[in-house]
């Protein structure tokens, strides 16, 4: 036993100093954000995201490892090195770029929307939920409505459900599946609102090499067109394409 | 799981509840409570030893060592679990980063801090960037036992600092009268008497912290609370076999059933080790057991 120790750890210092090339980058996410990313029913992340990674990998040549983190302490966890990129969903904002960079926008700008269980609710002034530290959060803030914060977008949609909430306002692609399943329940309400500078990777500022590679990757997935046809396979026809 | 959940849709409920019991995801959230055990196994006593630390500290003769020992209690105590819980461990991880950066690569001619990141060598990681994912797993898991042993210990050192000084004077007197020395009288004669004065404290934090391990997801440790509110969440077709709609209330209620038991089997124990710290003892307690006895 002894000396299986001393081997692994003989083991894990030579690989540590000969590892600078090889070594494996770990992709942070929320796993609770379908399509984007989620938790099958294997309890492994999932989702658009789950397959782009993957994909963007492999291009970039890198060894990938998924890693679950909460919404909250996501940023923190990425400068502090838990792990090397987020691959969350993340809108690209001003002031997240302030902390962070991102690469270039693997999903365009995207509308975000109201959902509430009646059209007549106003947006303007009921009490709408968002999830916290979420560019839709900052934005119900600054539009005069009550906000309602979430540490899940699964609580924002059910405090909709069990009328604590007038509407939601969130991601319209995380809301589509779920209008659609709630048999005419839950409703699309006012005008669709356009924020952010599209979903993209973000990572520690200092590391411009990584997000030059993924960046690369990201420009061949778009380049052809392969980019397109995943989004179009997660999110539908009816969504904005590169 | 079982060979008939190849297509859920068409089972009958009995079997379409057994194949969505056994996902992998319901193991995990089984594994979670095993998880939650075994923290909570090595936390107790480690934050009791921590306590017993701090209050010996904070009752020293010596100062420095007895205003470490009270600006420990004081500090901890006052600083709220979930501000400590988000930012001692980072930090808590960096400064060992830190260490073992100086120790492996002391020829790094680059900042450990630029801006808001924090960077050391790829060799410097703590665990390695490239380890297995149950060596980050065990890792956060004692990152966890360690910040919970920190703050629990804090106010379980305040538990027993009392409790030291409740054991009553006569008895002191009357060990040095025998002659004992300060450190024979506080390991033969305080320490002996002390629980039973600190076991009611000590019992409130072994309830309070049965219940904080919420927390853990904050490390990054996947709880059996947060497996429960993302089970329940609501599930559409498209991104599961077994689509069903908001039941976060019957998996809280699993988790009521299991804190409710837990609670009274820790209940059961305590009364008995209760009964035998008091046994003999000078308290009313002591008394009424020599009364039935006699």
């Amino acid at each position: 036993m002894k000396k299986m120790i001393l081997t692994t750890t003989a083991l894990a210092l030579t690989a540590g100093m000969a590892l600078a090339q090889s070594q494996t980058i770990r992709m942070g996410t929320e796993g609770a954000y379908p399509p984007y990313n989620f938790l099958n029913d294997k309890g492994e992340v999932d989702g658009f995201e789950r397959e782009l990674g993957d994909e963007l990998c492999t291009r970039a040549e890198l060894t990938c490892e998924w890693v679950t983190t909460d919404w909250d302490g996501i940023i923190p966890n990425l400068v502090s090195g838990n792990y090397d990129t987020i691959i969350a969903g993340m809108s690209i904002t001003a002031e997240r770029d302030e902390v962070i960079d991102f690469t270039q926008n693997y999903i365009p700008p995207a509308a975000s929307a109201y959902v509430a269980l009646s059209a007549d609710v106003d947006v303007a002034s009921g009490v709408i939920s968002a999830q916290a530290s979420t560019i839709q959060a900052g934005y119900v803030a600054e539009s005069g409505a009550t906000l309602l914060e979430f540490a899940t977008p699964e609580e924002t949609v059910a405090s909709v459900r069990n009328g604590e909430a007038d509407a939601v306002f969130a991601d319209k692609d995380y809301l589509v599946p779920i209008v659609e399943e709630s048999g005419g329940a839950l409703t699309f309400v006012a005008e669709d609102v356009q924020l952010g500078g599209g979903v993209g990777m973000g990572l520690r500022e200092s590391d411009t090499e990584l997000r030059d590679k993924f960046d690369a990757a990201i420009q061949s997935m778009k380049d052809d067109g392969t980019l397109n046809t995943l989004i179009v396979k997660w999110f539908g026809e009816d969504v904005d394409t590169f | 799981m079982f060979s008939f959940c190849t297509d859920p849709a068409t089972l009958s409920d009995f079997a379409w509840m057994a194949c969505y019991l056994t996902t992998g995801k319901h193991m995990s959230f089984y594994y979670a409570f095993g998880t939650v055990l075994v923290l909570l196994a090595i936390t107790a006593p480690t934050a009791l030893a921590f306590g017993f630390a701090g209050a010996s500290a904070a009752r020293s003769r010596f100062l420095p060592l007895s205003l470490f020992g009270k600006g420990y209690i004081a500090i901890v105590r006052g600083v709220p679990d979930i501000a400590f819980f988000l930012f001692f461990v980072i930090a808590l991880d960096q400064g060992l980063e830190y260490l073992k950066h100086q120790w492996v690569c002391p020829d790094w001619d680059q900042p450990v801090r630029q801006g808001n990141d924090f960077i050391v060598c790829q060799a410097a990681k703590v665990p390695l960037g490239n380890s297995a994912q149950w060596v980050h797993k065990t890792y956060s898991f004692f990152v966890a036992v360690f910040t919970f042993a920190i703050v629990f210990g804090a106010f379980a050192a305040n538990v027993l600092f009392g409790a030291m000084r409740a054991v009553p004077r006569a008895q002191l007197e009357t060990a040095e009268a025998y002659g004992m020395t300060q450190r024979q009288t506080f390991w033969r004669i305080v320490v002996p008497q002390m629980w039973v004065y600190a076991l009611p404290g000590l019992s409130n934090l072994w309830m309070v912290l049965i219940k904080s391990t919420p927390l853990l997801f904050l490390l990054g440790v996947e709880d059996i609370v947060y497996w429960a509110r993302e089970l329940g969440g609501s599930k559409t077709p498209r991104f599961t076999d077994y689509p069903h709609g908001d039941w976060r209330m019957w998996y809280f209620l699993v988790l009521l059933v299991f804190y409710l038991a837990f609670t009274r089997v820790s209940e059961v124990v305590l009364d008995r080790v209760m009964a035998r710290l008091t046994l003999g003892q000078a308290t009313t307690g002591g008394e009424a057991q020599r009364r039935a006895e006699a």
